[in-house]
């Protein structure tokens, strides 16, 4: 494309339903914030 | 639904509910703005640019609509209510593992450690009991995370390592990994305590709020002494010995010090490379506390961080900040990204005496008391409260661009400023959606 540049790639959250919600990540809270919530920087133990 | 905004000469586009991120030239920006409310020969008519340019953008959004990278709809709240029906597992503890502490912070939740209660200091008996809870309520789920946290765990560290000896020796009998993090102020950092870290946790948060005036005011020693010239080289070794990796120095910024971005860089210009910095939460009338009218003042400090990395960054020096790590091409299932923090039904805090809480910031709060470690939880009333928050859950929630990466924001900030755990704490909500915007434009700029 000319005029639009996608960093995301063709990967939606959608994709991710279907094996989604394993729970085998990591606590949103158990990194280094511990007053707040923020989960989109975490990573998926199931892609490792 | 779209979420557009123009951040340090970048012009992106957030489709929202299909997590894609586009970085588009000014026709374009223009025309996503009015593609869904008219046709193209009224956007031609309404828009100062070449025809051929307009078609051009136009075309080009139709086609990323096509293939739902573009005006996607919210398509996972019936998805979201079955994943939150599923049986859940308690997956992580944070072990109080000393109500005391030899710091006196002045914004501290814990009150010197102390969470409304009394001092005390937790027993290797509470902490092997606590880890035969964990691993008994976990169900198949193998990684398992304990927090050694406080007051000051450094306090009790012979039972810190007695837990941890006794947390490796159920690992492959009950086939688990644990997973430890160490948090602590530093005062009572040594290499003894440096080695067995290095050995054993996962993660260590080391606090420190960034120049040393900005630290010594608010993290006086319980004598009133300061404290930065204490622990600062202490971390540094710390972090050095540990390869700069698997933890992170994080300091609490108030209206105190709004300039936050200088203490960040001041802690890189240090040496440290893992870096968070959190608003301190306070109510309205403590003298620390970060007000509405702070806001343009926090959100130029956030993008005076942002540009400073990228330079850093470009200069082949770069450090990380927590709140703007994202990961655009992979990151968290959507159900992780949804379904809130996971307090009071996989994550619980363990108090010195063996009492389970939802986290942390609950703790002293009697009326939030779920059981304890020896006998269980018996306020599942309470659990399934918190199993039910979601962002569906939180009127607030359904609009914002933001939901995706805050899970619904943290629950014990929306008791303490609303009185109940499933509303929100406002002003939080609107530093997130600026870490957000800032994490974002970065990986714009990473990507030319």
């Amino acid at each position: 494309m000319k005029r639009i540049k996608t960093l995301t790639g063709k990967k939606t959250y959608s994709n991710t339903m279907c094996k989604g919600g394993c729970g085998e990540c990591q606590t949103s809270c158990q990194s280094a914030c511990k007053t707040s919530c923020t989960v989109g920087n975490q990573t998926c133990e199931n892609e490792k | 639904m779209i979420h557009q905004y123009k951040n340090n000469g970048f012009n992106i586009v957030m489709d929202v509910c299909s997590g894609a991120i586009h970085v588009v030239d000014d026709v374009t920006y223009d025309v996503v703005a009015l593609f869904e409310k008219k046709d193209l020969e009224e956007i031609k008519a309404e828009l100062d640019y070449p025809d051929t340019e307009i078609e051009e953008a136009y075309g080009e959004i139709r086609e990323l609509k096509q293939e739902g990278l573009l005006f996607t709809e919210d398509i996972y709240e019936d998805y979201i209510t079955e994943v939150k029906s599923r049986k859940t597992v308690v997956k992580a503890l944070c072990l109080h593992i000393a109500h005391d502490c030899n710091l006196a912070c002045r914004y501290c939740f814990a009150e010197e450690g102390e969470y409304q209660g009394q001092r005390g200091l937790m027993s290797a008996e509470v902490g092997r009991a606590a880890l035969d809870f964990l691993v008994e309520n976990s169900g198949n789920r193998r990684n398992l995370e304990v927090d050694f946290f406080g007051g000051e765990p450094t306090m009790n560290f012979e039972v810190v390592k007695e837990i941890v000896r006794y947390g490796r020796s159920l690992e492959e009998k009950h086939d688990k990994h644990f997973r430890f993090t160490l948090t602590t102020n530093g005062l009572l950092v040594n290499d003894e305590i440096i080695g067995f870290a290095n050995k054993e946790m996962d993660n260590v948060v080391m606090s420190i709020d960034g120049r040393r005036e900005v630290h010594d005011y608010m993290r006086p020693t319980r004598n009133g002494k300061p404290s930065y010239d204490l622990i600062l080289p202490k971390f540094k070794k710390f972090a050095d010995s540990r390869n700069q990796q698997k933890y992170y120095v994080r300091g609490t910024f108030t209206n105190r010090n709004l300039d936050f971005a200088s203490d960040v860089i001041h802690l890189a210009d240090e040496g440290f490379e893992q870096i968070s910095m959190e608003p301190v939460v306070g109510e309205a009338d403590e003298p620390y506390a970060i007000q509405e009218k702070d806001l343009p003042r926090v959100f130029a400090e956030y993008d005076r961080l942002a540009r400073e990395m990228i330079k850093r960054r470009k200069e082949g020096r770069p450090f990380h900040f927590f709140h703007f790590m994202i990961d655009l091409t992979g990151g968290p299932c959507v159900a992780k990204r949804l379904s809130g923090c996971g307090s009071g039904t996989e994550y619980m805090a363990v108090t010195p005496w063996g009492d389970l809480y939802p986290c942390h910031q609950f703790v002293g709060e009697e009326e939030f008391k779920l059981g304890d470690v020896f006998t269980g939880i018996k306020r599942t009333d309470i659990c399934d409260r918190f199993r039910s928050c979601n962002v569906y859950t939180k009127e607030k929630c359904r609009d914002c661009f933001a939901r995706f990466y805050c899970s619904g924001g943290c629950p014990a900030n929306s008791y303490k400023f609303q009185g109940r755990i499933d509303d929100s704490y406002d002003l939080s909500c609107e530093m997130e959606r600026k870490r957000v915007e800032c994490a974002i434009m970065l990986q714009a700029a990473l990507a030319e």
